[in-house]
């Protein structure tokens, strides 16, 4: 734990605790660095809630156990970090100075390293990553064709510092940019020329250009000013946002002093879910560190300038990720959108110019004032520079998290860094920008993944969810397994989503239960239409987008449902008929014993048969005839 | 930048001031957006999606009514694609509401209903699933039909806006959401004023007023009962309407005749009290004023405003005056004096009143408004009410045989004909104080200061020496900033105040007939102060049965006997 | 489970929401963060809280009411120490899954969406767990119990009361 932390007076000051704090990090990025106060090691185990629910967390003690039996808990520093990225092979170890990756670490593993690694030097080639059983081990995770194809801006620290010391950011040139922007106090134009320059476009999901909403705000009329930091990540299976606060929450708390400072607002609040408590506990501490170092509060820096960032924990509401409806939470409201305009820019939090960006949308503002807008707009396409987070998830062989430049291709992302498909299955779909996005078919693998292509197809780049389905995924069920999300999640404020969601999903529901009728799809293609053009909000506006998705490029599996009462996925359960294959049946009986309604008639050691009015479908015969595989869905 | 702007509705180009919405400016070119959860009355809240218009450049349809307009926007109303969602949109709130529209209290006057005959809705596509709620019917005055809720969230923004009770509240959310009182209470528990306001609003029957004709006309069918009726000062500007008279036309003439046709036995005026009102009130202030005690002091005609005082500054009760307002006054009244007068058995007298109020359903309900020895209001139907009473009665008002008020309570001045609009009780006050202090004769009756509609307006009056500071205060959100003033030790230096619960006054009632008319408060107020001007008495005190049931029966004004027939003690905490 | 366990107080100790009063009545958009701290003290808000709370930040009752209504985060009745849930799936429902959660009800007196007067267990139903060889099944917490009778009900609820 870092001792009582020195405040800098000026940026100065800055620059010597760096430079002090360099030499502690050293061996992470160079093998002959000299060891800092005798420490010779560092062991960097994954820490982040998604390692940590595999085990992350026991191989830390377990590891730490074993150095101080062995007399080198001195010597050898074990680092919880924040998210490693590559969360499907986790617990993730990285050991330096040798630059040793570790997957799938288990506690039992900590006195083999200890031993092996770090008192013998030699690595632990059992724990290494293998693109499959025949493949070559790869002992450095940046060799991993995971990583490699990676670009790694706004999670450039995460999983390689300490996320509770702000010493470890700073030595990695945290707060310079900070530093360079108070520098440039009386010019903060040329501030926000960079960041226009950069091209960097809202990370949440809409794409706003940043650069632009800044200029509104700060153009706009009043002498009270907030930022705000919109970390109310909801869409299911997203996590970046709270991988970035939880690995490198300096970077976002950076990212919206330097915001503030352009803008002219002097206060500023981070909206974080309820059900993220260590992301909650990582920024408070970051905030309490920078505090004590001056980066943070009264005359930071040395600057006369003061700015305050208060945490505000949502209550469970995923319309609040919506940002006027964010703006009503923090002041105490139900969350519930308003219409714009008047934009949060003129009028937001109450009543005054607020900018709001997402976690992502911060975390990229230090690189871009160090480096400059045209560094950043390297990057990325014509229109959507940069990079983007992705949360990888679905039937993919990688997932994990990734952060790759704008523009790269779909097929990229899912085959070369997410590793093809599970199981040798065929690709089907990916899902992108969760409830508000859509499916993308295999013809649109090659399609570059920017803003604009991505909206042309039909789908958003969302916050970054990105979940890959196969095969044995039916179109119209996952329609539907989003349609309940936003329905249960609308605010129901205006009609077109209250009610309007409520009848795509009941007619979704119909149509997968095998009650489907003629004129449900165009039934569902008039709600869709007018609910995209007349709902209040974005996601109002953009639940439709599922549906509308899979109807244009999946329209038959609608149809089979509805005309031919099929799935063809053979996935809902409701259109299946279970059949027993006479040769196959050995007649033990026991699908008759599970089957709740007794539908499954033949004697002991006979063939049997399912009778089909009585078949509730449920699927239980299948699960327990394992060793004849007799039972046949179609 | 520039006060005006340009902008382009539907290929025509049209200059509006900034601020106004797309809905506004479309007006001004007389096209009519359709809106359900927008009124005048309160603010924007964009939550229908009925008036979605195209904005060229917007990425969806914008709200017409929440839009502001911008230096050359140009905005399409009537697209295939606006009428596609419109219709939906309707349709879609039609599949969660019951149709039972031949049974509705607000049928043919149904906001909803017009929406879907005007947009052309043929059939509803979906079936309704919501869970069915009870009513809420557990008060004297409104019955809440949750059922029936479009969540237009009128009725919440005008009682938090206007009202300041903020009794309503969405709750829950998307499909499950519902307006309703804090945990779900009825508005008997939650401090409720019965004002009313939010069945004027409410698009739907999802409020409306409790239904008291039935009985009113079990008691006229009654050969054993006399039925005596009063009719408020603000019925008769209003009741025209409901028989498509302008807005603001004064029909006291018809209106008495048609109160004959359904077979009332006497039909007297609640002005002529009003008028002992004034009476009695002046007196009070002007003793009040020189004691110097519990000043300033507020009017007690309006009983929504009473209720707001009891329940929201308990503390600061004993600044209203003792006096019951002119319904309770005529209640009293009419089973004593009248009945003496009349030799009728007050046991046999129904009193009913015609109320442009909801809450007066409440205050006759009062346990301490019984100084006749009965309940001295017996039925309260509100002006609707008559409305439906005369128009089931087969009685086409226009073609009434006009007919005056019967004498001993039938008689009131253009001062008692003003307590239906704002500043009208003041200025009715000031009227009769003026020459109760001076002894002089006021030449001049108009009292421009507490005319008109701003929500808190101020005057000080120079009673040839005496100088008095009044303040006049409807809607009980600027009734609040008086009280709040009070609390911090009136700093204004009032020194009587006329608060009126419902914005405008009693001419805009809760029980009063439903207007699109934007002006219809000030045409409405036009209407009583055109009255005041004609009638023969404009003064209270000239008011001769005033003046004869002083003499008669009940002595002095403020005196033992009106105490205890006209003024509340309760109340006295 | 001893049947003579004294209910828990009905009032509401009011007393333990001054520090948090002290701490936000002054402060703008204090209303949420308040009602998080009030349901930390209290486990749930009961509507004296929700009331006072009213009362202390000056906000209408009517808005804390709304407020708490719309955060899945907030709950109006205490919630029991053990969440059941009976599943109403269809192989559950063709195997008496009514007449379990009539022995749930009755066993708890409570009806779905409430909690028991001991805060021990707050009944709900879901519609299907998808263990339908298993019907009729309830979840208590995370385990599942499976092929369920009505007259096994009360051993198993017995099994987790203090």
């Amino acid at each position: 734990m870092t001792t009582a932390l020195p405040r800098l007076a000026n940026a100065a000051a800055l620059n010597d605790f760096q430079k002090q704090a360099l030499p502690k990090i050293a061996i992470r990025h160079d093998p002959k660095a000299p060891p800092y106060e005798g420490v010779t090691h560092h062991i960097m185990v994954c820490f982040d809630t998604g390692c940590h629910a595999s085990g992350g967390g026991a191989v830390a003690l377990e590891l730490e156990k074993e150095l101080a039996a062995k007399g080198l808990d001195k010597k050898v520093k074990v680092v919880r970090t924040g998210c490693h990225g590559f969360c499907e092979i986790g617990p993730l170890v990285t050991v330096y100075p040798q630059d040793l990756f570790y997957i799938r670490v288990k506690p039992e593993d900590a006195a083999e390293i200890v031993e092996k690694t770090i008192i013998g030097g030699q690595p632990l080639e059992r724990l290494f990553y293998k693109l499959n059983e025949n493949a070559p081990a790869v002992s450095k995770w940046k060799d991993i064709e995971f990583y490699a194809l990676q670009n790694r801006i706004t999670l450039r620290n995460c999983g390689h510092m300490d996320p509770g010391e702000i010493e470890e950011y700073i030595a990695g040139g945290g707060y310079q940019a900070l530093a360079k922007a108070l520098g440039m106090k009386s010019n903060p134009e040329a501030l926000l020329n960079e960041v226009k320059k950069s091209g960097l476009r809202g990370r949440g999901g809409g794409g706003f250009p940043t650069g632009i909403k800044w200029e509104l705000c700060r153009k706009a009329a009043g002498d009270k000013k907030y930022v705000v930091c919109n970390a109310d990540e909801g869409d299911p299976g997203a996590f970046m946002d709270r991988s970035l606060l939880e690995g490198d929450p300096h970077r976002v708390l950076e990212g919206m002093l330097i915001g503030a400072l352009v803008i002219g607002a002097d206060e500023g609040y981070v909206y974080v879910r309820a059900e993220y408590p260590g992301a909650i506990r990582r920024l408070r501490q970051a905030i309490s560190q920078a505090e004590q170092m001056g980066l943070y509060g009264n005359n930071i820096l040395g600057s006369g300038w003061n700015c305050t960032i208060h945490i505000k924990e949502g209550a469970g509401a995923f319309v609040c990720g919506e940002e006027t409806a964010l703006l009503r939470s923090i002041e105490g409201e139900r969350g519930i959108p308003t219409a714009r305009p008047p934009f949060p820019a003129i009028s937001g939090l109450w009543g005054k110019p607020t900018n709001n960006n997402n976690v992502e949308t911060w975390a990229n503002i230090p690189d871009i004032i160090l480096n400059g807008g045209d560094w950043f707009a390297s990057r990325g396409t014509e229109k959507s520079k940069g990079t983007k987070v992705f949360a990888l998830a679905g039937k993919l062989n990688h997932t994990g998290l990734v952060e790759v430049p704008i523009g790269i291709t779909m097929r990229k992302i899912i085959f070369d860094i997410g590793g093809g498909i599970q199981n040798g299955k065929q690709f089907k779909a990916v899902q992108i920008g969760g409830p508000s996005g859509g499916c993308l078919p295999a013809s649109l693998l090659d399609l570059p993944v920017d803003y604009d292509s991505l909206v042309e197809a039909g789908a958003m780049m969302g916050s970054g969810g990105l979940v890959v389905v196969d095969e044995d995924t039916c179109m119209v069920d996952l329609a539907r397994f989003f349609l309940t999300f936003t329905q249960s999640e609308s605010c129901g404020k205006c009609t077109p989503c209250r009610e309007g969601t409520t009848r795509m999903l009941d007619i979704l529901n119909n149509i997968t239960q095998g009650k489907g009728q003629k004129g449900d799809i165009e039934l569902l293609e008039t709600l869709a239409r007018s609910i995209k053009q007349a709902a209040l909000c974005g996601l109002g506006q953009t639940s439709p987008n599922p549906i509308l998705s899979t109807l244009r490029y999946f329209r038959s599996e609608y149809e089979a449902h509805i005309n031919d009462r099929k799935c063809p996925a053979r996935s809902c359960s409701a259109l299946l008929t279970f059949t027993i294959d006479k040769d196959k049946c050995l007649g033990c009986c026991a699908c008759q014993k599970v089957c709740p309604v007794e539908a499954i008639e033949g004697d002991k050691k006979e063939p049997h048969v399912i009778n089909q009015d009585k078949c509730i479908k449920c699927g239980s015969c299948e699960d327990v005839c394992r060793k004849a595989k007799a039972i046949n869905r179609s | 930048m520039s006060d005006n702007v340009t902008l382009t509705i539907d290929g025509q180009s049209v200059t509006v001031p900034a601020g106004v919405t797309i809905w506004g400016a479309a007006r001004k070119l007389s096209i009519n957006i359709p809106i359900l959860c927008h009124h005048f009355d309160v603010k924007p809240y964009a939550g229908c999606r009925v008036c979605v218009v195209e904005v060229q450049g917007m990425r969806a349809m914008a709200a017409a009514c929440a839009c502001p307009v911008s230096e050359g926007m140009v905005v399409k109303t009537n697209t295939p694609k606006v009428r596609e969602a419109r219709r939906l949109v309707v349709e879609l709130l039609l599949a969660s509401h019951p149709q039972d529209c031949l049974t509705c209290d607000r049928s043919q006057n149904c906001e909803l209903q017009a929406l879907a005959s005007d947009l052309g809705i043929k059939e509803v596509r979906f079936k309704n699933t919501k869970p069915q709620l009870p009513l809420d019917a557990n008060n004297p005055s409104l019955v809440r039909d949750p059922n029936k809720c479009v969540l237009c969230g009128r009725c919440v923004r005008v009682c938090t806006e206007k009202q300041s009770a903020s009794v309503y509240t969405f709750a829950n959310r998307g499909y499950q959401s519902i307006v309703t009182p804090a945990f779900g209470r009825g508005l008997e528990n939650a401090k409720c004023t019965f004002c009313g306001q939010c069945s004027v609003i409410c698009p739907t029957g999802s409020i409306v007023v409790k239904d008291d004709t039935e009985k009113v006309m079990e008691a006229i069918n009654d050969p054993d009962k006399v039925v005596v009726v009063q009719t408020a000062p603000a019925v008769r500007v209003a009741l025209g309407e409901l028989f498509g008279a302008q807005t603001g036309a004064i029909v006291t003439p018809k209106m008495v005749g048609a109160l004959k046709l359904l077979g009332f036995d006497r039909v007297l005026d609640t002005n002529f009290t009003a008028d002992l009102t004034i009476w009695e009130e002046a007196t009070e202030f002007l003793e009040r004023l020189t004691k110097n005690r519990d000043m300033p002091m507020i009017t007690s005609c309006s009983p929504g405003w009473i209720n707001f005082l009891e329940m929201y500054y308990p503390a600061l009760v004993k600044h209203h005056s003792s006096c019951k307002s002119p319904q309770q006054m005529f209640g009293a009244l009419a089973k004593t004096f009248y009945a003496q007068k009349e030799k009728l058995d007050p046991a046999k007298i129904v009193s009913v009143s015609i109320m442009p109020c909801t809450a007066k359903k409440f205050e006759a309900k009062r346990p301490e408004m019984r100084a006749s020895g009965f309940q001295d209001v017996d039925y309260v139907l509100s002006t609707r009410e008559l409305g439906k009473l005369i128009k089931s009665a087969g009685i086409c008002l226009n073609d009434v045989q006009p007919q005056n008020y019967d004498p001993i309570m039938g008689i009131g001045s253009g001062a008692g004909t003003i307590f239906g609009n704002t500043g009208g009780v003041m200025e009715a006050a000031l009227r009769f104080a003026y020459e109760a202090v001076t002894k002089e004769t006021l030449s001049q009756l108009e009292f421009n200061a507490v005319r008109g509609l701003n929500g808190l307006k101020e005057a000080e009056v120079d009673l040839k020496g005496t100088k008095i500071k009044v303040a006049v205060a409807h809607g009980l959100a600027n009734a609040r900033k008086v009280m709040e003033a009070i609390k911090d030790g009136n700093p204004h230096k009032w020194n009587f105040i006329e608060v009126m619960a419902c914005p405008g006054g009693c001419i805009s009632g809760g029980g009063q007939p439903i207007s699109h008319d934007m002006n219809y408060r000030t045409k409405r107020t036009e209407g009583l102060y055109a009255d005041d001007r004609n009638l023969k008495y404009r003064k209270s005190q000239d008011n001769p049965e005033v003046k004869a049931i002083y003499a008669e029966f009940l002595g002095e004004p403020g005196g033992h006997k009106a105490h205890e027939l006209l003024h509340s003690h309760s109340v006295h905490h | 489970m001893s049947h003579n366990a004294p209910s828990p107080c009905k009032c509401v100790d009011l007393a333990k929401l001054e520090p948090v009063f002290q701490q936000y009545r002054k402060k703008t958009g204090a209303l949420i963060p308040v009602l998080q701290a009030a349901q930390d003290i209290y486990g749930y808000l009961p509507i004296e809280v929700m009331e006072s709370i009213a009362e202390n930040l000056n906000v209408p009752v009517s808005q804390v009411y709304g407020v708490v209504t719309f955060y899945a985060q907030f709950h109006l009745e205490p919630r029991g120490k053990h969440i059941i849930r009976s599943c109403q799936g269809t192989a559950c429902h063709v195997r008496g899954a009514s007449r379990i959660l009539g022995a749930l009800k009755e066993n708890l007196n409570v009806e779905p969406g409430h909690t028991t007067a001991d805060l021990q267990f707050t009944l709900e139903t879901v519609a299907c767990i998808g263990c339908c060889s298993l019907a009729p099944v309830i979840m208590v917490g995370e385990n599942a119990h499976a092929r369920l009778k009505p007259s096994g009900i009360a051993k198993i609820l017995d099994g987790y009361r203090d």
